[in-house]
């Protein structure tokens, strides 16, 4: 059983005085061996050089995803449904680890509520891909509709292309990385994990975020409500840099060129504050 | 919650009534209540295409005397036409209840609709050229039956699949809106307006007429009010976001062009698809599929993006 512990230093070594990486479904950025091994108890046993495809264009929605939980059940590791059809719902809830890929594109609610599968779309994403996710990595390669990875946990959400807007939104953990450009409110109420931009950023960037770090390595429009500018730190330069190659990306003017933005922590002490302060705050 | 799609054929007419069917009907799970079209055929030379109705659908079921009073009152709107001097070429049942004319007409347009909107329950859906504009209550393929939609040819339409949030489910509420008293202008909307009132009765102050309460009727009221002045529609759409407040993204369509724009929060979804032959738009891609099933790229139009393209 992998042992549960905080990365705490490397938390406050990148300006997250707050973050406390606990739990199964947090991100743990250093180890990916811990993740590998975490397993629920009922998870099926696969075997990732098991390989089957579905031709999904005859299928219904649920009659994919129960043909996903059946053949995991055989022991296949490495799932292919072709033709999805941007198609909403598909590929949801899987909460082991699988090799899982989707040639074409799909629609709303895509991935949602994962725990441990590495998920390729070849095609793009409609609204709410990955919403929710705990664990392992989903890689689309063209581009994604609006509220991409919102209230994800953990895990590793990129897109290779642009984004529509409130990537992120309520992000509590894991990383989201797009390649190209995101829209309006993209790390609205981010309470923790990081967003890497490549491209540039819409209106209102890390509006009421808690917590988290956001980089952007194009324009930011504007910046949202108590969301401020940081230090960029060595560690910074070389997470990003771990991490994109990671995924086949490169920042277009380098990472150490990239905007780091972070809490102004004005709004993180919101609650402790008297009714006459909250409103000095706002 | 509500679906629109568009689709446009930059080189010449397409099946177009075929083509948006599909598209609403999978668009059926965002609104049930009812469907509407707004296609655009080949404009005649000095014909103008008028698709009223005269009762809603739902008054068919109501008392034993109104199917006499709808024959009652399309009478008085043939008569209403013919002194005004409307030579009708065409006419057509497409229910007991909507009925769609071809005439020719040199006098005011906007008083002849006037005129036969005077006509109790009588509603004009559209007027114009190359628009025709079919609403009803059901889903896209129920309707597109009921008025022999499927096979009609043209270069571009737009439809509306409708959830009924804060106005009746009814034809008069249904989209899309045709721009009244603008020939071939129509709008689809998903969304909500939250300055509806103030913005309805600064129109009705200029002589606008509402037959829904629906707000996104005033979205085509508004256009028609730009148009009117001058104002290019490109224009009028950019001017539309900072003058229209709440959620919206919308469709516009006139005998030429096919626009859509989004609200500065771009709250409500839309996805594009653009090529040189063709561009189609919805608010899920499983619509666009339904007309490109193959592989395509697809983006989402950001906030405060306003788009026109022509055929």
């Amino acid at each position: 059983m992998a042992k549960l512990e905080t990365d705490d230093h490397v938390s406050h070594e990148m300006g997250l005085h707050t973050e406390q990486l606990t739990g199964r479904t947090q991100q743990r950025f250093f180890d990916l061996e811990e993740s590998d091994n975490l397993l629920y108890p009922e998870a099926p046993d696969v075997d990732f050089n098991k390989r089957a495809e579905v031709d999904a264009a005859e299928m219904e929605i649920s009659e994919i995803n129960l043909k996903i939980r059946s053949l995991m059940a055989e022991g296949y590791g490495s799932i292919v449904i072709k033709n999805p059809l941007a198609r909403h719902s598909l590929g949801v809830g899987i909460l082991s680890r699988l090799n899982l890929t989707f040639e074409g594109s799909l629609g709303y609610f895509g991935v949602g509520l994962i725990d441990g599968p590495n998920v390729r779309v070849t095609g793009r994403v409609g609204w709410s891909c990955a919403e929710n996710m705990m664990a392992g990595t989903v890689v689309v390669e063209k581009n994604a509709g609006s509220t991409f990875g919102a209230a994800i946990r953990g895990g590793d959400l990129v897109c290779k292309g642009d984004v529509g807007s409130r990537t992120g939104i309520d992000q509590k953990g894991g990383t989201i990385i797009v390649g190209g450009r995101t829209g309006a409110f993209s790390g609205f109420m981010m309470q923790r994990g990081r967003m890497v931009v490549l491209g540039d950023a819409g209106k209102n960037l890390g509006d009421s975020m808690y917590d988290g770090t956001i980089f952007v390595g194009g324009k930011i429009e504007d910046l949202g409500v108590d969301a401020v500018e940081g230090e960029m730190t060595e560690l910074d330069k070389a997470w990003l840099e771990r991490k994109l190659k990671m995924y086949g990306l490169e920042a277009p003017n380098g990472v150490e060129n990239m905007t780091k933005i972070v809490a102004g922590k004005q709004l993180w002490n919101y609650d402790n504050l008297e009714p006459s302060e909250k409103k000095i705050v706002l | 919650m509500c679906g629109i799609a568009g689709i446009i054929h930059r080189n010449g007419a397409g099946d177009i009534g075929t083509e948006m069917t599909a598209m609403l009907q999978s668009l059926k799970h965002r609104g049930p209540d009812s469907t509407g079209f707004a296609v655009y055929g080949s404009a005649g030379s000095n014909e103008y295409v008028m698709r009223f109705m005269v009762a809603e659908q739902e008054d068919l079921t109501k008392g034993y005397e109104i199917h006499d009073e709808v024959k009652r009152r399309r009478a008085e709107v043939d008569k209403r036409l013919t002194g005004l001097g409307v030579n009708i070429t065409e006419k057509v049942d497409a229910t007991e209840y909507a009925f769609r004319y071809r005439f020719t007409f040199d006098g005011d347009m906007r008083k002849m609709a006037d005129f036969v909107e005077d006509v109790e329950g009588t509603e004009i859906l559209s007027l114009g050229s190359a628009l025709e504009l079919i609403k009803d209550l059901g889903d896209a393929t129920t309707v597109a039956d009921q008025y022999k939609l499927q096979g009609f040819k043209g270069t571009h339409a737009i439809g509306h699949t409708r959830m009924a949030t804060e106005s009746d489910v009814d034809i008069r509420s249904a989209h899309p809106y045709w721009a009244y008293p603008y020939n071939d202008i129509s709008v689809v909307h998903n969304g909500q307006l939250t300055n509806y009132w103030i913005m309805r009765r600064e129109m009705e102050r200029k002589n606008f007429r509402f037959q829904s309460s629906c707000d996104s009727e005033l979205i085509a009221v508004y256009l028609a009010d730009k148009l009117e002045s001058g104002v290019d529609l490109e224009t009028a759409m950019h001017q539309s976001i900072d003058e229209l407040d709440g959620v919206f993204t919308y469709l516009v369509a006139t005998n030429d062009s096919l626009g859509m724009a989004k609200d500065v929060m771009a709250a409500k979804p839309m996805v594009l698809y653009e090529s040189d032959d063709l561009v189609a738009m919805a608010s899920e891609e499983v619509a666009i599929r339904q007309v490109l099933p193959q592989e395509i790229d697809t983006v989402d139009p950001y906030d405060r993006e306003v788009r026109v393209w022509r055929n």
